[in-house]
């Protein structure tokens, strides 16, 4: 390692170190990024969630738009797959289904960006455990 | 570099580390690893959560997910369920002792909720032997900014400014000692983080150690700009392995990365530090004991003044500042004095770190704004009291201060309203007691404590104490009267008065405070011999009804005396003269038949 000889290096070695704690920090205030909960159970992966969801993550990041990209279990949605819920700060989350990248992109263009409704959305009929907290 | 999708971290406090969580840390790695995901998870060991009732804990992100109590047998479960399949394990969760229900994540546990993390925040959040984490978490940014924007007047005005106050105990503005030492002229000063900690039941300075050491050593530094000192030294414990090995770990870094050294970035300060390790005596954390033991001598205070700060260390200025303090010196820096004020109350600013133990849903280690309210801190983030019994006091500021009961739960906690209360701040050690402890036995094991731990120097203290250890023993076997309790207020008096330093000017504070506020209870010991909670054996006995008693036996044969006797089916009797009150035989009676008198 090379010594950190001035301010300035300090400051580029902590740019540099940023991402190995951004997760861990956005983890922290997540209520208010867009949080982002990608379904991934068999059928999901099979319809190939994965590559949504680590779309998601590069082009959101790509995009700086600071965001938190998680996995969870079926939605019950499986004839939808790939489904992704998306949840707006201070806004009710929203379920797309049939999310493939191309999907992903329009979503992140149109609704992300500008809260702009998109074709695809999945009617909320259950109640997640955090909001029964 | 792996970019990591979810990142799992596993506590490695002290107390969950007893708990195998090393185990649980190389279970998940290997776990992640045959299933071909040592790239998307990363495990990491961090420091204490402070929610060590329930640990080992395992937290992961981004999602907070929280679980409890986690075995290493549990890992596959996490991995194959959590990580693979996103399905939380709901049996690893933690639940709300009240409502029952499972809680998600850290966000929603009420444990965190009326939290402030200043001091710890990064433990339970980086990897304390990991320089890179830290240092992506700010560390060394403050150092940095006060070498290179301010001169050392200008540093130590903003922490005045701040209204920062020692966290060791005592209160006294931290600001203000760097500027009485910074005023020494000398070709050598130092400054000296004071680990210490010896109440019974803290443990914040050893967590802060362990799961955040570069703070400690960056304000170390600051100091040092600050004072003109270029020596640093930890006087730790040499019990506390775990944060002295950490603390190694940190200190070897910081020179690897030239942030401790020669010219530390470029601008001509040199700082090094250098450990001093501490037998375990509780009179040196008192600073001038403490200097003493540094240098070699006997672990015994001398007269102030000369103030360290005048004299200390080989004769050089000296400023001494407990850990936690230092923690809080980083975070002003970077965010300023006028932020850190702005918490707390009028004279107390910033937060302050609270050991919660004894009688208490959630132990653990916390930390709120000043002037957060006992109630709040016992029922919202405790937890309220084990096993749904009564409140009856709560001991803060360990050996040295006093109790606090119903009437001050509202109070708000700082440094003053605590000493107007009768008690005092001290480390921040919080013991709970409930309607199952005896108050005058509490006094007397906080005395027995001060016995043990005084250095004996000055005859107040060393003989003193002992006195008014052997009046409580007396009182508590039931062979005291209001003779004694006035001889022991006398004593008390006399001990405050004329000992030399803090140990032995504080030790009557337990019985004083228990004397003041539970008055009835001594009185009740003394003149009835009675003891309503039942803690003191001398002044109950164990009876048997014979109305109830069906005479099953079960208790004769349970008794490991052999002072129960009785005819089978016919009513039995206890033997007082036997009897050593281990209470066998109530636990046994299925019929209510034995009560305690």
């Amino acid at each position: 390692m090379a010594k950190v000889k001035s301010l300035a290096d300090l400051q580029k070695l902590k740019a540099d170190l940023q991402s190995k704690v951004d997760l861990r920090e956005k983890g922290d205030r997540s209520e208010n990024l867009v949080q982002i909960k990608v379904a991934m159970a068999t059928c999901g992966i099979a319809s190939g969630a994965k590559q949504v969801m680590e779309f998601f993550m590069d082009e959101l990041e790509k995009r700086s738009i600071a965001s938190v990209v998680t996995q969870t279990g079926c939605m019950g949605y499986c004839y939808a797959e790939p489904t992704v819920e998306i949840k707006l700060p201070h806004q009710d989350p929203v379920v797309f289904g049939y999310v493939d990248l191309k999907k992903a992109d329009e979503i992140i263009e149109k609704y992300i960006k500008n809260g702009e409704l998109v074709d695809g959305i999945i009617p909320q009929n259950y109640q997640t455990i955090d909001e029964n907290n | 570099m792996a970019k990591y999708k979810t990142h799992l971290l596993v506590c490695g406090g002290t107390g969950c580390k007893a708990s195998a969580s090393d185990v649980i840390k190389d279970k998940l790695t290997r776990e992640l690893d045959e299933k071909g995901l040592a790239d998307e998870c990363q495990v990491v060991m961090t420091g204490c959560f402070g929610f060590c009732e329930k640990g080992p804990i395992v937290k992961v992100l981004p999602d907070n997910t929280f679980y409890t109590q986690v075995t290493p047998d549990d890992a596959k479960e996490i991995i194959e369920e959590h990580i693979i399949k996103g399905r939380k394990v709901d049996r690893l969760l933690y639940k709300d002792p009240t409502s029952k229900e499972e809680i998600s994540d850290s966000k929603h546990m009420g444990f965190y909720k009326k939290q402030m993390r200043i001091a710890l925040r990064n433990c339970g959040f980086i990897d304390p032997e990991n320089i890179e984490e830290a240092i992506a978490r700010d560390a060394y940014a403050a150092l940095g900014k006060v070498l290179g924007e301010m001169t050392p007047v200008e540093a130590t005005q903003i922490v005045l400014d701040s209204g920062l106050r020692g966290r060791g105990g005592g209160g006294f503005p931290t600001g203000l000692k760097w500027k009485l030492t910074a005023q020494e002229k000398a070709d050598q000063k130092y400054v000296v983080c004071n680990a210490d900690e010896g109440d019974p039941g803290a443990f914040m300075d050893r967590s802060i150690l362990e799961g955040d050491p570069h703070t400690v050593i960056e304000a170390m530094a600051i100091n040092g700009y600050c004072t003109g000192a270029t020596k640093g030294l930890v006087y730790i414990r040499a019990e506390y392995p775990l944060a002295i090995t950490r603390l190694k770990i940190a200190l070897e870094q910081a020179r690897e990365y030239g942030l401790l050294g020669k010219d530390i970035l470029g601008k001509g300060f040199d700082f090094e530090i250098e450990i001093r390790y501490g037998a375990g005596a509780f009179v040196c954390g008192e600073e001038t004991a403490l200097i003493h033991s540094m240098e070699g001598e006997r672990g015994e205070p001398t007269f102030k003044p000369p103030f360290p700060s005048v004299e200390g260390y080989r004769k050089k200025p000296t400023n001494v500042n407990n850990v936690e303090t230092y923690a809080n010196i980083p975070v002003i820096f970077l965010k300023g004095a006028e932020w850190f004020s702005a918490i707390g109350t009028e004279k107390s600013k910033g937060t302050k770190v609270f050991a919660l133990a004894g009688k208490i849903n959630n132990v653990g280690l916390i930390e709120v704004p000043m002037g957060t309210t006992l109630r709040e801190v016992i029922y919202e983030i405790g937890g309220g009291i084990k096993d749904s019994k009564k409140f009856k006091a709560v001991q803060t500021g360990g050996p040295s201060g006093g109790c606090l009961t119903e009437k001050h739960l509202d109070t708000p906690i700082d440094y003053d309203s605590l000493i107007a209360c009768g008690s005092m701040m001290g480390s921040g050690g919080m013991i709970v007691m409930d309607e199952d402890d005896c108050m005058v036995s509490m006094a007397k094991f906080y005395l027995e404590f001060t016995v043990e731990e005084s250095c004996g120097k000055c005859a107040p203290c060393r003989i003193g104490n002992k006195r008014l250890h052997e009046q409580l023993e007396l009182i508590t076997q039931g062979k005291g009267s209001k003779e004694n309790l006035e001889k022991i207020r006398d004593l008390c008096g006399v001990i405050k008065d004329t000992s030399l330093c803090g140990l032995g000017q504080t030790s009557p504070n337990p019985v004083l405070s228990t004397m003041d506020n539970f008055w009835d209870e001594y009185i009740a010991h003394v003149e009835e011999h009675k003891c309503a909670s039942g803690a003191c054996k001398d002044l109950m006995k164990y009876i048997i009804d014979a109305e109830p008693c069906v005479g099953c036996t079960a208790c004769a044969r349970v008794c490991p005396v052999g002072a129960i006797a009785g005819e089978r089916k016919g009513p039995h009797t206890i033997d007082q003269s036997i009897c050593i009150k281990c209470g066998a035989c109530v636990d046994k009676c299925k019929f209510n038949a034995i009560s305690i008198k």
